[in-house]
């Protein structure tokens, strides 16, 4: 780990930006419908354009002369530091929907307060990214509504999905001291929004939030489960194998 | 040439940059998009200070390429491109000629003042570039760029760009 707080927090931003655009992005060319097709593209540009601000922060800070492309394209699996929530696969579009929605109802709050941050790189970062993660959400709460008070199947798709993720959403709030180091004494109200918030779309939605609570954890410290693996195997193949490739 | 610089007026450097398209919306220049926040000279150099749109925009490499080659045109070797994040770019700042612009190119301009970090599942009436019609709806929140959203209007029937306010 740094000893540098911030490097490190700078390095979960970044990382859950990177895992989850990339992720997304996969869907260009395969969403069910055309608006789809570009929303889903759009936010996962999004989603790389805030990667390369936050990684290019941590390298800055940790002054070893890492790019935000080294740090994306030359680590391994461990020295990830997203959420394991993002790195949770595709499947269908239910899912992925649901797994959008349960980050941007973390990320826009998160950000929103990181703008105020004491460390003015943060708060810049924060500032640019919140307006973007303003769009996602209203998006994905959006889809959320439509899709679980939907048809059967459709219901049938988002509630299945919510079962699967929710366990993935506790980390996302679990502080510990970097978090709280960067961060400052805020966070609880962050986790008061999202608990406030999400209810009040599953209720709109008609989606029942599960009720075994047991959340799932490790991602921040470098725990992941085997699908950040095989996604990293597919993003960093070129890097790896032709080492310092460029076009 | 370098020393060319320093008997330049930073406002005929301006005046340059006015010269520079949006790579994807040409009608509108660089500086009526708001994004060229100063120009300064430093030493024989001129720096330009851009802040982005989007932070994932495709064209904002294009547009620091196309403001070196604008300024280079005129003879100066010496430029340099910063990159200023904050106070993050607002479409508050897209001057009053550029939104008439959008209009007539067929891009509803942005809402003044909804600069939406607040502004969650609010949707305002734009009106229709085409016949002018507030009877309009969203399709998306995201369109053909990041910074559009796709409408319809309920009126000619047509699609349009939304240029969202951010
Ligand atoms: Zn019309």
């Amino acid at each position: 780990m740094a000893d540098n707080p911030t490097v490190e927090f700078a390095l979960r931003m970044g990382d859950n930006c990177l895992v989850l655009g990339q992720n997304v992005s996969a869907w260009c060319g395969h969403a069910p419908v055309l608006e789809e097709d570009i929303a889903l593209a759009n936010v996962a540009l999004d989603l790389i354009g805030q990667t390369r601000m936050w990684l290019g922060l941590a390298g800055e800070l940790e002054g070893k002369g890492r790019s935000a492309d080294d740090l994306a394209f030359l680590r391994d699996v461990r020295e990830f530091r997203n959420c394991l929530l993002v790195e949770q696969p595709n499947s269908d579009f239910g899912q992925t929907l649901m797994r959008q929605f349960l980050f941007d109802a973390w990320h826009h709050p998160m950000l929103k307060m990181l703008s105020g941050a004491a460390d003015a790189r943060v708060a810049e970062i924060a500032e640019k990214s919140v307006k973007e993660a303003a769009y996602h959400l209203d998006r994905s709460t959006d889809l959320i509504i439509r899709l679980g008070d939907g048809s059967d199947e459709s219901h049938h798709r988002m509630q299945g999905a919510l079962d699967r993720l929710w366990r993935y959403s506790g980390e996302l709030m679990a502080a510990d001291a970097i978090d709280e180091a960067v961060v400052g004494p805020g966070l609880g109200d962050i986790e008061a929004q999202y608990k406030d918030y999400t209810s009040k779309v599953f209720g709109e939605a008609t989606l029942t939030i599960p009720e075994a609570a047991f959340m799932q954890k490790g991602g921040k410290v470098g725990l992941h489960t085997e699908a950040l693996g095989h996604m990293l195997a597919d993003m960093q193949f070129l890097q790896r194998s032709y080492p310092g490739a460029q076009w | 040439m370098a020393a060319l610089a320093t008997h330049l007026s930073i406002k005929e450097i301006w005046s340059w940059l006015e010269d520079v398209p949006d790579p994807e919306i040409p009608v509108i220049s660089v500086v009526e998009l708001g994004i060229v926040r100063d120009v300064s000279l430093d030493g024989a150099a001129i720096v330009v200070t851009v802040t982005p749109t989007y932070s994932g925009c495709p064209a904002t490499a294009v547009i620091a390429m196309d403001i070196e080659q604008a300024i280079r045109k005129h003879g100066i070797d010496e430029v340099r491109i910063e990159t200023q994040l904050s106070p993050a770019w607002t479409t508050d700042w897209i001057t009053e000629s550029a939104r008439e612009k959008l209009n007539a190119y067929g891009i509803a301009p942005p809402e003044k003042g909804a600069a939406c970090a607040g502004a969650l599942r609010t949707r305002t009436r734009i009106k229709c570039p085409l016949c002018g019609s507030a009877n309009t709806e969203c399709i998306s929140q995201f369109g053909s760029t990041p910074c559009k959203a796709h409408y319809r209007c309920k009126d000619c029937l047509e699609p349009f760009d939304y240029f969202k306010s951010f």
